[in-house]
């Protein structure tokens, strides 16, 4: 049984560490909102491997859903400023363009 | 002080903390060994009280007022944004435009939304007997709250959601674990004391004050959530500069999800405003549907 659990934990360490890494080395505040959600996933993998379910939950919940959420809201506000005060505000890309947080 | 100089102070201040957790980390139990000193008092006294998640009784018995302190950190923090993010003078609200959602994704979170409502629910009443809690499940219930904004449009979010009543459960979840601390003082032992009977092990009832406790944070949790969630939404979607004079017809281009407007909706007027404004009714015609 010991070794299983420590293969386990082995294996979520690394992913966090690789998706740690992935989140600083993303530049683009969309992209980086998108792999801070799979680090908060594999965190709340890690807690819970370790055994620690009521840390894995609030991580599950804050990590994944909640911060993400609120970091794209925030670029899309501030993208969608940017848009207006700058130079193209009468810009033709109006018919109903789906790029959500402003790929401008 | 120059760039080097700063950069020499970082250097000491991290290679300090280096070391200073290398030492502690020596004095640590062996990592998955059988030896916790703290884990099996902790244990013992949480069992003392018939309270069967260890780390509830933890969090709202022995530590309660350490949980104090990090609810009134998420309390200040929704405060804080409603104060950053109110809507100043210069701007003024954009009603958003109903949209129109794929039936699978509406069809989705309408069957997800109450699922999760309750298993948020259920988290934060059971935080005393398993895993979970009312910050978890404080969390879980606001998050469910706006699968709305996915199932319908961000309308249909704001009925259910009176930001009033939000704020002032947001206070009386605060209030209400201060005054629980108190309930202890007036006992006559201490603050936060758990000074109730402690019922039968295992029960919805056990743990004397540590389910009260939990609710308070439950209640507090969520609405500061939906509080905080709201400031940042309206941002997103309503709040746009007033002195700019295509905001208004820019904002009924889209939904303000981000989703393309359904093209029979092209011809309504745009909704008054809150701000009194009237808005100079907006129909490009690039984009009328032919």
């Amino acid at each position: 049984m010991r070794p299983v659990a420590d293969v386990l934990i082995v294996l979520a360490l690394a992913l966090v560490a690789a998706s740690s890494t992935a989140a600083v080395l993303a530049r683009d505040p969309v992209r980086q909102s998108t792999v801070l959600a799979l680090l908060g996933l594999s965190l709340a993998l890690l807690f819970a491997v370790l055994q620690a379910p009521d840390v894995a939950l609030s991580q599950l919940a804050v990590g994944s859903a909640l911060t993400p959420l609120m970091l794209l809201l925030s670029v899309r506000k501030v993208r969608r400023k940017g848009k207006e005060g700058g130079s193209h505000r009468n810009a033709g890309n109006r018919t109903g363009s789906t790029d959500q947080e402003g790929r401008r | 002080m120059s760039r080097r100089a700063r950069l020499w102070v970082l250097a000491v201040g991290g290679l300090g903390l280096a070391v200073l957790l290398f030492a502690a980390s020596l004095e640590l139990p062996g990592f998955g060994g059988d030896w916790h000193p703290y884990g099996v008092r902790a244990v013992e006294a949480a069992l003392a009280r018939h309270t069967s998640n260890v780390v509830a009784a933890v969090n709202f018995d022995q530590r309660a007022f350490d949980t104090l302190g990090e609810e009134s950190i998420l309390f200040c923090a929704a405060l804080g944004t409603v104060v950053l993010l109110r809507q100043t003078s210069d701007e003024h609200r954009v009603r958003p435009e109903p949209a129109r959602v794929a039936p699978p994704v509406r069809r989705y979170a309408l069957v997800a939304l109450p699922v999760t409502l309750l298993i948020g629910l259920y988290i934060v009443a059971h935080g005393q007997l398993s895993p979970g809690g009312g910050f978890q499940g404080g969390v879980v219930v606001a998050t469910a709250l706006h699968l709305l904004y996915i199932a319908v449009d961000y309308r249909a979010l704001e009925r259910i959601r009176p930001i009033g009543l939000y704020a002032m459960a947001d206070a009386a979840g605060e209030a209400a674990y201060l005054l629980l601390g108190a309930a202890g003082l007036i006992a006559g032992t201490a603050y936060l004391a758990n000074v109730l009977p402690y019922g039968t092990f295992n029960t919805l009832a056990s743990g004397g004050t540590v389910p009260l406790l939990n609710a308070a944070v439950g209640v507090e949790v969520a609405s500061g959530v939906v509080v905080l969630l709201a400031s940042f939404l309206d941002q997103a979607v309503e709040i746009v500069d007033a002195d700019d004079p295509d905001s208004s017809g820019r904002n009924s281009d889209q939904d303000n999800s981000g989703r393309p407007r359904a093209p029979d909706n092209s011809d309504q007027p745009p909704a008054p405003d809150t701000s009194g404004r009237t808005p100079t009714p907006h129909n490009p015609p690039e984009e009328k549907p032919t």
